[in-house]
């Protein structure tokens, strides 16, 4: 093999189904026929049903809980209070960032809608009548819920239960080189500044969190089907959690109706429902109802932060100063590798090439929900994306300039990459300007100036937005990223079958993002094995190899990889099955897709079927038979997918209601396996990006209610309101993943809020408006524009 | 009580507490688990089905209010071993990801081909906006269902 074919997929056909062709999806077979299988429609004999009891205060001490009138309720197996949790060491469980979670509360409830107890019953509707008998007698304490007066000296301390914990703080973590940014500082014409706040928002895939756990008290098998993105490493958790023997934990995923982060995370739902299990010996079954999953799980986001950038009054910049206080709710939960505090949000210095970078972080316990997951982005990468290019367009306004102009200034030049980023990262690649130029001429951004005065005549207001982001994503390396201590490598197995056909497994598990069909396509195209003859499997635990699961858009630079790789080396056995069954020597024999043939005698050869055969039935003395193996990839470095956005609005300077005129998407994933995939996960997380820059948040009243709590009041755009989207590509393969491909999945999401906000306060600039926050309603943009008259 | 409906073309009863709502009849006495739920409000529309031909949110419903009434769920959309028009549009262009909102989707489209064999994007999108879905941003949905049309229209 050479350099070059180590990184870069192989040639392929169409009838084959490689990389780069969009190939119909596998999976589409059952789901539009009613037979996708999701957690809900799993049933066990027998099994029977938990629902929750949650707490109607945010911050209240438990003086008393009576079930009696509830266990008396026909139909009724069990309540499981907190109480006869701890009896089993199960009351409380670790967080994914080193904190501990009530399972149900036993001291005091620390947010509205936390767990306090659970019913278990022969079906859902008894399990719900009898949550409404259990009397729970609480003393009201006074709720935190800003996290700046949170972290105040005089607050009340929300997390008592800590040894030694005297305040609300939660952590505190920085990145950067403070004195090399003092020192740019020092030297700056101009600084510039935005403080804004990143709303809390929820991933809300339309299948809320549920599971069936099903503990056999005879042979102490424990099968736990749930909706889970990473079933290995929670199978390990379990078995450190409960204490069961990780050999008899078998971990389920059935078919998810999204994820979006929301489903990586142990929820106490599948822990009260496991131990029901255990202690009933009967399976039951655990489904969140959307309110549940509103205000209970994976919470994302809610950042307040505040950005400083150093530049010259030519427009260069030198240096970025961040300070961002997160809410972190009642237990610090976020999913994300240990040795970051903040998840990846340094990475906050973007797509342009200066030397000092500052970031401080801090973190709040308050009385919400805790979660902190990153809604499809890798590890908190949505807000310091949404920062920096916010900031960027405000420096240019401030020097004049124009924001694509100021950009192209500041971009990392293509020479610069492997670029060094001032807070640890190594950007692997990235044509910036290539992209940003392609946006431009798509939207028209030439004919902006004339549009927009155009649209002033008619009583309107146009403005141009524009991000250019850089993600980063496919955790590990391993030395660097973990979960919990579980180093962030990936894997796939791979077996050719006696008849040619093959069976791939991998330790990622899907949600929607077509897996049986891009997987597939990666070993079509080394093997030579039509993709529709290749079964993908993922999500049993029993049944595949170990892996970390699918978030942080990780699954194709990491499994994916690993299926290259053990599909190459798969390739190489069939070499040597082949020059056995051709009676050629190996150096002898050339590959083409789906064959090997002796060189100078193409007619001489044997298909990889015929091969797959031989591996079984006619393999040479000495050779280990079969056609199958097993490998764990850890790659050598993030993948920096990158792109630009560009989003034209108008607003309605009478009502401050706004809507895009049009959005180009220019998105650079490197090499494209499916493009029609590419292009669909794109097309959804423009979508959100949308929602959360437009109309979709969380938030709570000053008593600590949550507003937000259904899809009345949380706000998920509908096809009406969602608008039109033009995509666009440019193609820089990554430098070291073995095809060349970048994660694509969350690039939208991360990439898009701050295009809609830009285009805005584009829009805005006759007001002098700097910022406004998401979610830029309306009623915020009417008012933004009345204090700016008023001065 | 006994509930007796016609679904996807075959008589089904079953014996279900008066409070049952629509969709659990149809998920759990009928098992029929195509039609899913996807929030408490009527919101999402994950639930939707056919009732006499009309799209419904059968967690809007009591499981009596069916009763003697004709329903189709997504199980019912493959005829005589043919894909619908519908069903095959939303697989060629990319009209699905996570497949929860699906079933849905493609009764309410069927719905409006029924009603409007030509729609306009317009149209689609306004039918479209009884339900949600979190993957697509609806792009490819609209696509399946011009498709669809197409299909229909050269069938």
């Amino acid at each position: 093999m050479t350099t070059t074919e180590e990184h870069t997929p192989g040639p392929t056909t169409a009838e084959i189904g490689g990389v780069g062709h969009s190939v119909k999806r596998k999976e589409d077979d059952r789901f539009i026929q009613g037979g996708g299988q999701y957690i809900e429609d799993i049933s066990l004999p027998g099994m029977l049903h938990l629902a929750l009891l949650r707490s109607p205060l945010p911050h209240a001490r438990i003086v008393s809980i009576d079930a009696s009138a509830a266990e008396q309720l026909p139909g009724v197996v069990a309540v499981v209070t907190g109480e006869a949790l701890a009896a089993h060491g199960l009351a409380w469980m670790p967080t994914l960032s080193g904190d501990t979670q009530a399972v149900l509360a036993t001291d005091k409830v620390r947010f509205q809608g936390q767990e306090v107890a659970g019913v278990v019953a022969e079906s859902p509707y008894i399990a719900w009548d009898a949550l409404e008998l259990i009397d729970v007698e609480y003393d009201a304490l006074p709720p935190v819920i800003n996290p700046k007066i949170a972290l105040s000296s005089d607050a009340p301390v929300i997390r008592d239960d800590k040894e030694g914990q005297t305040d609300n703080s939660c952590y505190q973590w920085e990145s950067g080189d403070k004195a090399a940014t003092d020192q740019a500082f020092a030297q700056a014409d101009k600084v510039v500044s935005i403080d804004t706040h990143y709303p809390r928002s929820h991933p809300a895939p339309l299948e809320t969190c549920g599971c069936v756990a099903d503990l056999n008290p005879v042979t102490g098998q424990a099968t736990i089907y749930m909706t889970s993105q990473a079933p290995h490493a929670i199978r390990t958790l379990f078995a450190m959690v409960a204490g069961l023997p990780e050999e008899n934990i078998r971990v389920v995923s059935p078919d998810i109706g999204g994820g979006f982060g929301n489903k990586v995370p142990i929820y106490p739902g599948y822990v009260v429902a496991t131990a029901a299990s255990l202690l009933i010996g009967k399976p039951v079954k655990w489904i969140e109802s959307r309110s549940e999953n509103l205000i209970s799980t994976g919470f994302a986001r809610d950042y307040y932060m505040h950005a400083h950038l150093a530049v010259r009054n030519d427009g260069t910049i030198l240096g970025l100063r961040v300070n961002m206080v997160s809410d972190q709710g009642a237990f610090y939960s976020d999913a994300q590798p240990s040795k970051f505090r903040a998840g990846l949000f340094h990475v906050v210095t973007g797509s342009y090439d200066y030397p000092a970078a500052h970031v401080v972080t801090q973190g709040a316990y308050t009385n919400k929900a805790p979660g902190g997951v990153a809604y499809r982005c890798s590890f908190r990468i949505t807000e310091a994306s949404y920062l920096i290019e916010r900031l960027v367009q405000n420096a240019a306004y401030e020097l004049n300039m124009d924001p694509a102009d100021f950009r192209m200034k500041n971009f990392i030049k293509p020479e610069r990459f492997p670029y060094h980023t001032p807070t640890g990262f190594v950007y692997d690649s990235g044509q910036y300007a290539a992209a940003l130029q392609k946006a431009l001429d798509d939207v028209g951004y030439a004919g902006m100036p004339q549009e927009k005065e155009e649209a002033r005549k008619e009583g309107k207001l146009v403005g141009v937005g524009i991000a250019s982001f850089t993600e980063a994503v496919g955790a590990g390396p391993s030395k660097d990223y973990d979960i919990a201590g579980l180093k962030m490598f990936d894997s796939a197995e791979l077996r050719v079958h006696p008849t040619g056909k093959a069976i791939l497994k991998l330790g990622t598990k899907a949600q929607g993002q077509g897996h049986e069909t891009t997987y597939a396509q990666i070993v079509a195209n080394e093997l030579g094995i039509p993709a529709s003859d290749i079964a993908v499997r993922e999500g049993d635990t029993d049944n595949t190899p170990y892996g970390l699961g699918t978030y942080a858009s990780r699954s194709t630079p990491t499994s994916g990889a690993a299926a290259v790789v053990i599909a190459r080396k798969l390739r190489e056995k069939a070499r040597t099955i082949a020059a056995h069954v051709l009676e050629a020597s190996e150096e002898d024999l050339e590959w083409e897709p789906g064959r090997f043939f002796v060189t100078g005698a193409p007619d001489r050869g044997v298909t990889i079927q015929d091969i797959a055969l031989a591996a079984y039935s006619n393999y040479p003395e000495g050779t280990e038979p079969g056609l199958e193996g097993v490998h764990y990839y850890d790659p050598p470095n993030l993948t920096y997918p990158f792109g630009s956005y560009v989003v034209v609005v108008e607003v309605d300077e009478e009502t401050g209601v706004w809507k895009v005129r049009r959005m180009v998407a220019v998105d650079d994933c490197g090499v494209r396996i499916n493009p029609m995939i590419v292009e669909g996960q794109i097309c959804g997380g423009l979508a959100e990006g949308y929602a959360m820059s437009s109309m979709q948040y969380i938030t709570f009243d000053e008593d600590g209610n949550c507003i937000g709590s259904s899809f009345a009041d949380y706000l998920v755009p509908t096809s009406w309101e969602t608008p039109r989207f033009q995509l666009d590509e440019t193609v820089t393969p990554s430098p070291h993943h073995p095809i060349g491909a970048k994660g694509v999945g969350e690039s939208a999401t991360v990439g898009s809020p701050a295009a809609y906000v830009n285009a805005v306060i584009d829009a805005l600039l006759p007001y002098g408006v700097r910022n406004i926050d998401m979610p830029v309603t309306p009623a915020r943009v009417w008012a933004a524009m009345q204090e700016a008259k008023a001065g | 009580m006994n509930v007796t409906v016609t679904v996807n073309g075959v008589e089904r009863s079953g014996d279900v507490e008066p409070r049952t709502l629509l969709v659990h009849f149809l998920r759990t006495t009928l098992e029929l688990t195509g039609t899913h739920v996807g929030c408490d409000t009527s919101n999402c529309g994950a639930c939707t089905v056919l009732l006499d031909g009309m799209p419904v949110k059968s967690c809007t419903l009591f499981a009596v209010q069916a009763d003697g009434r004709s329903i189709t769920t997504v199980e019912g959309l493959k005829q005589d071993g043919q894909l619908d028009p519908i069903q095959e549009g939303f697989k060629e262009m990319h009209g699905l990801q996570c497949g929860f909102c699906t079933p849905a989707m493609m009764l309410v489209s069927k719905a409006l081909l029924d009603r409007n064999p030509d729609p306009s994007e317009d149209d689609i999108r306004w039918e479209l906006s009884g339900n949600l879905c979190r993957c697509t941003g609806y792009v490819n949905i609209v696509k399946a269902i011009q498709w669809a049309a197409k299909e229909r229209a050269t069938a």
